[in-house]
């Protein structure tokens, strides 16, 4: 039990896929304009991830490795992603329209999104059980989500603010992302996992 | 040669699955219908003008949401309500379309001259929220209130006795501006409009 | 009993400013003489503005309405002396903007001649109703400073409301005129405050007061002591100086811990506050009968050398009441009226003193000197424990700034009260009021354009639903009067057919005579208007006028009543024609017999000669008509073809019947034998004309293609049922011959 908390720990605040393992920064700095529409790219890359890696985990335990083809691994995992994607795509499209107007392309983008692939990957490489790739992915989209969020909810305020006009725009952006990255530095040796 | 064959027979199988599951969520959330129409259509300034070349505030809506059209052809709204339509969509908003006209840099309302008014009742057919009072060989003359400052009654009306004209400020529309003095932090950026 | 209440909370935020209130207090109040006229805007309270209710050049006593409230929320106005009015104007009014409203001049007389007025003697022995009607009468609204009209916030459900608030804290700096109107007439205050608790009938009464007022403290105690009211319901309750204490929703906090909710008002948590000027404004409504037409207003500031309260006439121009004061212009560098924190700056001497106008600063250059530069906000968070409202001001600056109205709703910009703490408290000079104020005003014009243009999309569809309902009305009328003109036709037709008495059908001949004249009138006038036009056209063709189009529908209307008119002729005549021949068939009295339905037959071809004579015209003219007509020509011959039918039945069943009698032995089925021939003949040719018709409508590519189509099917269709009939008729007879 402890251990599973262990590796939310450690995915969502130590080893943060976006701030520390510079994982998915496509939609980091793309969907951070606006917190609305950052929650709901997090939601929806939180969804992703954790079905991704769970499929993932099948396809690769329960075919690949009997059939004995792992080195298939990447060309599969694509595919079980692009899957999700499109699924989670309709489902939006349904429950949500106006989110999935919102989001507009970077939907479709969380295919390429490489914490997606990152994660299904690692989890192959780290050895994970069945619970704990669930785990790991999830605690890799909910750490994604926070930094996503935070990042908007600041850039939103950085919108409204004087800042020297050479700085304005993507360069503050970064600026704040380094510190951001910098902040969650400090959180390495919590957890050493 | 089997190993080869094994490895494409697997992704091939895998493939059939996810197709059927594709398949199934393409029936199981089919989507009718389109409520992003009625958001778009509450942001557009319901002049009703038809200088988007549609009938029409809402079927321009109903354009914009099925994505055959471009959100800059609006000028009652102009840069206020296409910057709001690019938030709602996520799209980048682009400067007005001049081809649809300019916008005006206040609000219009519509005047009848009503001694030169001959009473042809032209402009009553022409406006599109029945703003204008008059019978036939009667005065017309405008609800001031009610009109949207569209220009359609100007070019129905045989001898120009429309005039638009600016909304003027009452005490109870007046209100204060932004203070004028733009502070910068650096040195460097006084007087570069930022 | 004690009368202080003890208990006081705190609210969050606050500053405490130079409060700068000894300098006016020192004298009392002084009472300001009459002014050379009066100057009263029609708008002095929140709500709608009052109705003037005097003409130019009338004379006008004291205390009489000169403008009438419009509806619940607004309030009369007064004359505050007796005089002639001067002028009804727009002119320069107390307001942010320094625009214009409409006012009403009234010039003294210098009589100051009263109305007639009584006041209400017991007037704690009245209904609540009566004394809110006369507080109603009276045009008071608040005199701290909104000018909410007072009889709006007393009309609230007694049983709802448990406490009254009366402000008496007067936080603003420099302002005192509550200050010395307590000290000076406490015993009025009290008596008033008598009034408004009979009315609202709460179960405690508050006296909100800063600590910073000990002399008038000193005299409300006195003079609750000696009141009427023995129950000890008013009760004082001292509060710290701290401003903004005065603000209503501050005072409320402050008193009893409650906080009004988010646009709310008092009364929503069972509250109701007064101002207490407007309590002692109320007992002279009340208990003298005289209306609101002066107020204290304090003229101070450094500029003036005696600092001073003065009961102003409402309406004294502001440069009338300075000079009083001893302002020195040359001193003077802003004149404000209100307060240093709330005011505003007056551009113009000129505007008069109004119901809400409690203080005017003359200010020197040192003593409130021009605001230092905005610099940028450094997040140093003072506005922020500076807000009594508890909003976020430095929020609220960034999202004001950049237009963010919906972040200002959602961070309640509208709560904000306006009181300038965060200007106050701020390091960088930024004027925040300014940016809220900017804020509040975008927002409220964004709702009330978000509320035009929804009225706009309303008023949009119901056009467009009414238009679609016109048009649907107007083919349901087109289709039934075409209904009723088949009919109508079909009944004239049957008229002189069914005929059977001289008398009336020589009426019905006679009767025809008349019309027909009328009837050729009408042709030749229509004539006329015809060559009319065709001349009109032709000149506007030679000038290449624009109005071409329009002479040639007038032309082608013209034609179409000419054409109307020539069938009503010849209708007619046939009518008069038929008649005569009815007469000669009724001799025999058979409706059927032959004679007359070859007249009706004859008629029929007439007709339908004429229809296609029409056909071919309005074919040559290009008409749009000619469809329609086309049509016509085909009932025409359709009824052409029944009449001939019919007559040929007749004739043949004529001949029978005469032969009948004659030779027996004929067997019937012959004469019947001969009629089934001619019925497919006649069918025969009906479908020969059909094929005709339908092969000009093709080479000409007409859209009646179809329909024609349809009809020749029938015609081959009932011609087959024709030849049948005659065949089995000519094997009857071969039997009955065999």
């Amino acid at each position: 039990m402890v251990d599973y908390l262990l590796i939310l720990v450690s995915t969502i605040l130590v080893n943060n896929f976006v701030l520390v393992q510079f994982l998915g920064l496509c939609p980091f700095m793309g969907v951070s304009n606006k917190l609305e529409t950052a929650i709901g790219m997090s939601a929806a890359t939180t969804f992703v991830l954790t079905l991704a890696s769970l499929s993932s985990y099948l396809v690769y335990e329960y075919l690949l490795v009997p059939l004995g083809i792992e080195y298939l691994k990447t060309i599969s995992f694509i595919m079980v992603i692009a899957v999700v994607v499109g699924f989670t795509e309709m489902a939006i499209r349904k429950t949500s329209p106006l989110l999935y107007r919102v989001l507009g392309i970077f939907l479709p983008l969380i295919t390429t999104n490489c914490a997606v692939l990152g994660v299904a990957l690692l989890n192959i490489k780290r050895e994970n059980s069945f619970m704990e790739s669930i785990l790991y992915g999830f605690g890799a989209a909910v750490g994604f989500s926070l930094v996503l969020v935070l990042f908007a909810a600041l850039r939103e305020r950085i919108a409204v603010a004087d800042v020297p006009k050479n700085f304005q725009g993507s360069a503050i952006a970064m600026v704040t992302a380094g510190l951001m990255s910098l902040a969650f530095m400090g959180f390495t040796g919590l957890v050493s996992i | 040669m089997t190993v080869v064959l094994i490895a494409i027979a697997a992704l091939v199988g895998l493939s059939l699955i996810f197709g059927a599951v594709l398949g199934f969520a393409a029936i199981r959330f089919k989507v009718e219908g389109n409520p992003v129409i009625d958001q778009i259509d509450a942001l557009l300034p319901q002049t009703q003008c038809g200088q988007c070349s549609y009938p029409g505030c809402r079927p321009y809506a109903e354009a914009i949401a099925e994505g055959e059209e471009k959100i800059n052809k609006c000028p009652p709204g102009g840069e206020a309500t296409i910057q709001a339509i690019a938030d709602l969509l996520g799209v980048e908003p682009e400067p007005l379309d001049a081809e649809h006209g300019e916008e005006k840099a206040s609000k219009m309302v519509a005047v009848i001259r009503e001694d030169e008014c001959i009473g042809c009742t032209k402009c009553i057919q022409a406006c599109p929220v029945d703003a204008i009072l008059g019978a036939a060989k009667q005065m017309h003359t405008v609800i001031a209130d009610e009109c949207t400052g569209c220009d359609l009654c100007l070019d129905p009306c045989p001898v120009d006795c429309i005039d638009m004209v600016p909304v003027a400020t009452t005490l109870q529309t007046w209100h204060w501006d932004l203070p004028q003095n733009n502070p910068s932090i650096i040195a460097t950026d006084r007087g570069q409009a930022a | 009993m004690s009368l202080m209440h003890t208990q006081i909370f705190d609210f969050k935020g606050g500053v405490h400013p130079a409060e700068n209130k000894q300098q006016s207090t020192e004298l009392p109040i002084a009472c300001a003489p009459m002014p050379s006229k009066l100057v009263l805007p029609i708008a002095q309270h929140i709500g709608a503005p009052a109705e003037p209710t005097v003409t130019l050049g009338q004379q006008v006593l004291k205390g009489q309405v000169i403008a009438e409230a419009q509806g619940f929320v607004s309030a009369n106005l007064h004359a505050p002396t007796s005089g002639t009015v001067s002028a009804i104007e727009l002119r320069a009014i107390p307001h942010q903007s320094g625009m214009s409203d409409w006012c009403i001049e009234i010039t003294p007389d210098g009589q100051d001649q009263w109305i007639e007025h009584a006041g209400i003697v017991d007037f704690l022995d009245v209904e609540p109703s009566v004394l809110l009607e006369r507080i109603q009468q009276s045009g008071i609204s608040g005199l701290g400073g909104a000018g909410f009209p007072s009889h709006v916030k007393l009309a609230a459900d007694p049983a709802k409301i448990d406490t009254l608030i009366i402000n008496a804290a007067e936080c603003e700096p420099y302002i005192t005129a509550d200050d010395v109107l307590m000290r000076e007439r406490a015993a009025e205050i009290i008596q008033g405050i008598e009034i408004l608790l009979r009315i609202v009938n709460p179960k405690q009464c508050l006296i909100g007061i800063e600590d910073n007022k000990p002399e008038a403290i000193e005299a409300l105690t006195k003079a609750i002591q000696v009141s009427r009211d023995d129950t000890h319901l008013i009760k004082l309750a001292v509060v710290p100086t701290k401003y903004p204490s005065g603000g209503e929703k501050q005072l409320i906090n402050l008193l009893t811990g409650q906080e009004v909710p988010v646009g709310g008002i008092p009364a929503d948590i069972g509250i109701v506050c007064q101002n207490v000027g407007t309590a002692y404004a109320i007992y002279h409504a009340v208990a003298k009968g005289e209306p609101l037409i002066s107020r204290i207003t304090t003229v101070t500031g450094a500029a003036c050398a005696q600092p001073r309260n003065y009961e102003v006439l409402l309406g004294t121009p502001v440069s009338e009441l300075l000079p009083l004061a001893g302002v020195d212009h040359n001193q003077m560098n802003r004149l404000i009226m209100g307060g240093p924190m709330m005011g505003f700056t007056l551009n113009n001497e000129e505007v008069p003193v109004v119901k809400t106008t409690n203080c005017l600063i003359a200010a020197s250059r040192n003593e409130l000197p021009d605001p230092a530069a905005e610099q940028a906000c450094i997040r140093c968070g003072m506005c922020v424990e500076a807000c009594p409202a508890q909003l976020l001001p430095q929020q609220l600056y960034w999202y004001a700034k950049s237009d963010n109205l919906e972040q200002l709703e959602t961070h309640n910009l509208m709560d904000c009260i306006e009181c300038g703490a965060c200007a106050f408290v701020c390091p960088s000079n930024i004027p925040l009021v300014q940016y809220y104020r900017y804020g509040k005003g975008e927002l409220n014009q964004a709702r009330a354009d978000k509320q035009k243009s929804d009225r706009a999309k309303e008023r949009f569809e119901a056009r467009l639903a009414r238009q679609e309902r016109e048009a649907a009305e107007k083919e349901a009328k087109r289709k039934a009067r075409a209904e009723a003109a088949a009919k109508k036709q079909a009944e004239k037709k049957a008229a002189p057919a069914t005929a059977t008495g001289t008398s009336a059908d020589a009426a019905q001949a006679n009767a025809a005579q008349p019309d027909m004249a009328l009837l050729q009138k009408k042709l030749d006038a229509a004539k006329l208007a015809i060559e009319k036009s065709k001349e009109k056209l032709a000149a506007a063709e030679a000038e290449g006028s624009d109005k071409v189009e329009a002479f040639k529908l007038a032309v082608e209307k013209s034609t179409q009543k000419m054409k109307d008119a020539a069938k009503a002729i010849a209708e007619a005549k046939k009518a008069a024609k038929a008649a005569p021949a009815a007469n000669g068939a009724s001799d025999k009295g058979d409706p059927n017999s032959p004679e007359r339905l070859k007249n009706k037959l004859e008629l029929a071809e007439a007709r339908l000669k004429a229809a296609q004579d029409r056909l071919a015209e309005a074919e040559q003219q290009g008409s749009d008509k000619v469809d329609a007509l086309k049509t016509a020509v085909e009932k025409q011959q359709e009824r052409v073809s029944e009449a001939k039918a019919a007559y040929e039945q007749a004739s043949s069943s004529a001949s029978n019947s005469a032969s009948t009698p004659a030779s027996r032995v004929e067997p019937e089925p012959v004469s019947d034998l001969a009629a089934f021939e001619q019925k497919v003949l006649a069918a025969q040719t009906r479908v020969d004309k059909a094929q005709e018709r339908l092969a000009m409508a093709q080479e000409q590519n007409l859209d009646t293609v179809a329909a024609l189509q349809t009809g020749l099917e029938k015609q081959l269709a009932k011609l087959a049922e024709a030849k049948a009939a005659l065949e089995q008729a000519q094997a009857g007879a071969q039997e009955v011959k065999s």
